[in-house]
């Protein structure tokens, strides 16, 4: 029951040959065995979870309910959600419950689905491999010695592991579809304003942007679905119509246009990645699409624009914990300035304290036009190159991250190589495009299967075209029904 | 040495929308602490600001009403400090891209002529909250109702040549955004406030002195006290061999002076950058248009249409207009009356407003209501009653709330222009005043004034002035 996509469980949980607390019990007791060695969940919310279940089978008993009716969820524990703790895996909101759920939370709540809990992540979302979390790190299901990715880790590792059939995450520069890579999972980043970002704790505004990891395109498309649209709460978010993402994956591959990025193909891509990237275009073209090459020459520079907007706006963005209305307040504070500086320098891990100076630096007086200011020109010429790429061809494609899964603490002394880990992925963050990430395949490192993901990137609002393809994909292919050794 | 003194106006005028700039909680002053505050208000973690309608079209109406310019674009950025009133760690303020931009306010000064005031900008911002530390035994109290109410910053040109002129330029805004019923104008309530960039310099010298910010003034006169006391500190400081340094003032209105609060080198990096939860504000030509054709009439048309029509003084028509509930006063007792504008004119701004004043009134809390005073106006002008004997029948009419005629019948008041009856009051004053008479006809003219009073005493001052005069000089003369 726990390896079927969301699909399946919907189908059987209609046909009533399980039941929502029947399906809900079994992922627990998967959670409560499984998910301490990978350290998935901050917090499991079985108690919810039953309640949740036990209101989904009435109503699928009367016949109502919709597709995802009774299907179990996790939440990243970057939303907040009602009356739970939500903590953004920092010991600054260690204690912090938030008093309303996150639109996102709303959403797949009223579409009846069960929440088993909220997973773990890289503090505030600040990080490539989940190893920030000041709950410790998260391990990859297909290799407990490495990273599962980042900042979605928690919601990778539970959905590879089948301990939850989907999940959601927010992808800030890759944050999404790096963990789905690295976990042999379909994961996507919309196009921003698609999704509400109201009630996510923010880490870079104008790059936040909340998705999906599931074991299908089909199942991604069913949760986008019900994730999507217009909420007044956010001002960014875009009052356009939602597509029928499912109705829309029977689109045929024949026809597509295919631009194939050659900055992606350079010295940092792992060749035994680029390989697996390559067999998967060609499986595209051999059904219909027509491949050429497309060069976006501003995007090698997105890694340091991006290491410029997101500190910028981070720095601003966690000013509001401070001690004095919610989460950490250090012991005792002698006055104003040591509550702020204990307080802080208590509840933050260093990655985030890393990104807050840099932020700081960047928006100061005398370096804000050299810094934040030609940072936000880049950003211009790198949406240009997308943009013009898009007048030749429908999607752009090629790896979604250099290599395979890493070592547990391998990067965490060197920031830099951390950080180059998203070359691939920021490009569609500071663009606001939507991105998609779906398995291709395996490389084998020390005797293990380490998956591989293929990323494609669309024009914005192209979500419906990078759903079908990847499930027209994935009716060629079946990577990404292989689940890791020992959690099948 | 002569010194010309240039000061320059930040105000800050709360506007008058019924909920906060970004979030949905009401902006009533004089509610519990924190009771209006809700988690946008907090700073709460994943909350987002939503913009406030209201706020933009009262921006737009303060814009087209001083001639400015409307940017089609402008943009929120985030200004970041700590302060624990201060929720999310920064303030969202228009500051690159204001909605405002090139304005200008024609002031009156008390001499009688006319200057135009440049208007830099207005943009929009939000307040913070309250920071209380008296009652908390040590520690301090925040109160959050204030913050995120909308705010309009106006910021004036340099133009400004002496404490007077401010003050004359502060009650012009404070005036005209009541008028456009952006602002509530209360200042006791730190609705309408102001910051004075004040400097000095040679007159004749081109570039400015540098200057020192005297922040949170809340009353008329406490502007023109801090900057008449600025103003020669800077010229003693001056002339003293010393420097003016630029700094951050405060005014102490229990001492009457300024204070040093901040050095420019103590200034916050406030590290500006746009607010990306907010998209830039665009601002259509049918939104301009609205708000254009909704604009009521302003008190410089008002007060040029009183000079024109009514026959008004300039400085009447300043006085009459400084409040559009004022003018609006004038303007019913004018129109009770059917004409006589001077008259109406007169007695708003004497008795009347000399009674608001004493008792601490608005003018629509008047116990004198405009047709009533008209009621009152309309018997001097029929010669019912002098002026003396109204400005009596008006006192009764404030106290008793009675009318003009009432009060007139009951206590007899109805002058006499029955020239028999003042003839015997004068016949009675010629008689029992034989020495005088005898004075008077033998060359001391003087007298005159004697019997004139006499006689007015006899009538319990109820005769024709004019009447009276004329029968006197007539039986005088025998």
């Amino acid at each position: 029951m726990h390896s079927l996509t969301v699909a399946e469980l919907a189908a059987g949980l209609r046909a009533r040959r399980f039941s929502s607390l029947e399906l809900t019990l079994h992922l627990l007791g998967r959670i409560e065995r499984l998910a301490p060695e990978l350290n998935a969940f901050i917090t499991v919310t079985a108690d919810r979870a039953l309640d949740d279940a036990r209101r989904a089978d009435e109503r699928l008993a009367k016949g109502e309910g919709g597709a995802l009716t009774g299907v179990p969820i996790a939440h990243k524990d970057i939303f907040c959600t009602d009356g739970i703790r939500t903590t953004c895996a920092s010991r600054m909101l260690s204690n912090f419950v938030a008093p309303y759920d996150a639109t996102v939370v709303q959403c797949w709540r009223a579409a009846g689905t069960v929440l088993l809990g909220k997973t773990n992540m890289d503090e505030f979302a600040m990080g490539s491999s989940n190893e920030t979390s000041h709950y410790g790190p998260v391990r990859n299901p297909w290799d407990p010695a490495r990273v599962p990715g980042g900042s979605s880790g928690g919601s990778a590792a539970a959905v590879a592991a089948c301990l939850a059939p989907a999940a959601s995450g927010t992808d800030t520069g890759g944050s999404i579809r790096q963990p789905a890579a690295l976990t042999n999972l379909t994961g996507i980043k919309p196009t921003y304003g698609r999704v509400s970002r109201y009630g996510m704790i923010a880490f870079a505004s104008s790059l936040d942007q909340a998705g999906v990891l599931t074991r299908s395109a089909e199942d991604a498309a069913l949760l986008l679905g019900a994730m999507a649209g217009f909420d007044p709460r956010d001002s960014t978010s875009v009052d356009a119509l939602v597509p029928d993402y499912v109705a829309e994956l029977a689109t045929p591959l024949a026809g597509l246009r295919v631009g194939v990025i050659r900055e992606f193909f350079d010295k940092g891509l792992e060749p035994g990645v680029g390989k697996l990237v390559q067999e998967a275009i060609e499986v595209l073209r051999a059904h219909g699409a027509t491949v050429r090459e497309v060069s976006l020459p501003a995007l090698p520079l997105s890694v340091p624009t991006y290491y410029v907007v997101a500190p910028a706006e981070c720095s601003s963005n966690l000013s509001r914990f401070d001690g004095v209305r919610f989460g950490h307040r250090c012991e005792s504070p002698r006055d104003l300035r040591d509550l702020y500086e204990r307080s802080r320098g208590e509840g933050f891990g260093d990655e985030v304290k890393r990104r807050i100076m840099t932020g700081t630096y960047v928006l100061s007086a005398g370096y804000y036009d050299a810094y934040y200011l030609k940072a936000q020109k880049v950003r211009q010429l790198i949406a240009a190159d997308f943009a013009r790429a898009f007048g030749e061809v429908d999607v752009v494609i090629g790896p979604t991250a250099p290599t395979p899964a890493f070592g547990l603490g391998a990067k965490t002394s060197d920031p830099i190589t951390m950080y180059l880990n998203d070359i691939y992925t920021i490009g569609a963050n500071l663009a606001g495009l939507p991105a998609i990430s779906i398995p291709c395949g395996f490389v084998s490192e020390d005797g293990r299967d380490l998956p591989v993901g293929l990323q494609l990137v669309g024009p914005h609002f192209s979500e419906s075209r990078l759903l079908s393809v990847s499930h027209q994909y994935q009716q060629l292919t079946d990577w990404h029904r292989r689940v890791p050794p020992g959690y099948e | 040495m002569e010194w010309e003194t240039v000061i320059g106006l930040e105000i800050h005028a709360q506007l008058a929308t019924r909920s906060k700039i970004f979030s949905a909680s009401a902006t009533a002053y004089g509610a519990a602490p924190n009771t209006q505050a809700n988690l946008v208000d907090l700073g709460y973690p994943g909350v987002l600001p939503v913009l406030n309608g209201e706020a933009v079209t009262m921006a737009v109406r303060f814009g087209l009403a001083t001639g400015a310019k409307i940017a089609r674009r402008s943009v929120f950025a985030r200004k970041n400090y700590f302060y624990p009133d201060l929720p999310k760690g920064y303030q969202i303020s228009q500051y690159e891209r204001p909605v405002v931009e090139d304005g200008t306010l024609e002031i009156l000064l008390e001499d009688g002529t006319r200057k135009i005031i440049g208007i830099t900008r207005a943009h929009l911002e939000e307040d913070a909250g309250k920071s209380l530390h008296e009652d908390f035994h040590g520690l301090s109290g925040i109160d959050l109702n204030r913050a995120g109410t909308p705010l309009l910053e106006i910021v004036s040109e340099p133009d400004l040549r002496s404490a007077k002129e401010a003050v004359a330029y502060m009650k012009k805004i404070h005036t005209l955004v009541r008028y456009l019923e952006i602002c509530d104008g209360n200042m006791q309530e730190g609705s309408f406030r102001c910051d004075a960039n004040v400097s000095v310099r040679p007159v004749g010298q081109a570039e400015f002195g540098t200057r020192a910010e005297i922040k949170n003034l809340n009353s008329f006169r406490f502007v023109e006290r801090a900057i008449n006391y600025e103003v020669e500190r800077q010229i003693d400081l001056i002339e003293g061999g010393g420097k003016v340094v630029q700094e951050t003032r405060l005014y102490d209105p229990d001492r009457g002076e300024t204070r040093s609060m901040r050095s420019k080198e103590e200034a916050n990096d406030y590290r500006y950058f746009p607010d990306p939860d907010l998209l830039p504000l665009a601002i259509g030509e049918e939104l301009i248009e609205s708000v254009r054709a909704a604009l009521p009439e302003l008190p410089d048309e008002k007060a040029a249409r009183f000079g024109r029509d009514h026959g008004l003084s300039a400085y009447d028509a300043g006085v009459l207009t400084a409040s559009r509930e004022l003018a609006g006063y004038y303007e019913s007792v004018v129109q009770g009356l059917g004409g006589n504008a001077k008259l109406a004119a007169n007695w708003v701004m004497g008795e009347l407003s000399g009674a608001l004043n004493r008792d601490g009134l608005d003018v629509a809390q008047s116990r004198v209501g405009a047709a009533a005073l008209a009621g009152l106006l309309a018997r001097i002008a029929d010669d019912t009653i002098s002026g003396k004997i109204a400005k009596e029948v008006f006192e009764a009419m404030w106290t008793e709330g009675r009318s003009a005629d009432e009060i007139i019948e009951a206590k007899g008041l109805k002058q006499i222009t029955d020239t028999s009856a003042i003839e015997r009051a004068i016949d009675e004053v010629m008689a029992t005043n034989p020495q005088q008479l005898a004075d008077y006809r033998a060359g001391k003219d003087k007298l005159f004034g004697f019997f004139v009073g006499q006689a007015m005493k006899a009538t319990q001052g109820k005769a024709n002035p004019a009447q009276l005069n004329e029968l006197l000089k007539r039986k005088l003369g025998g």
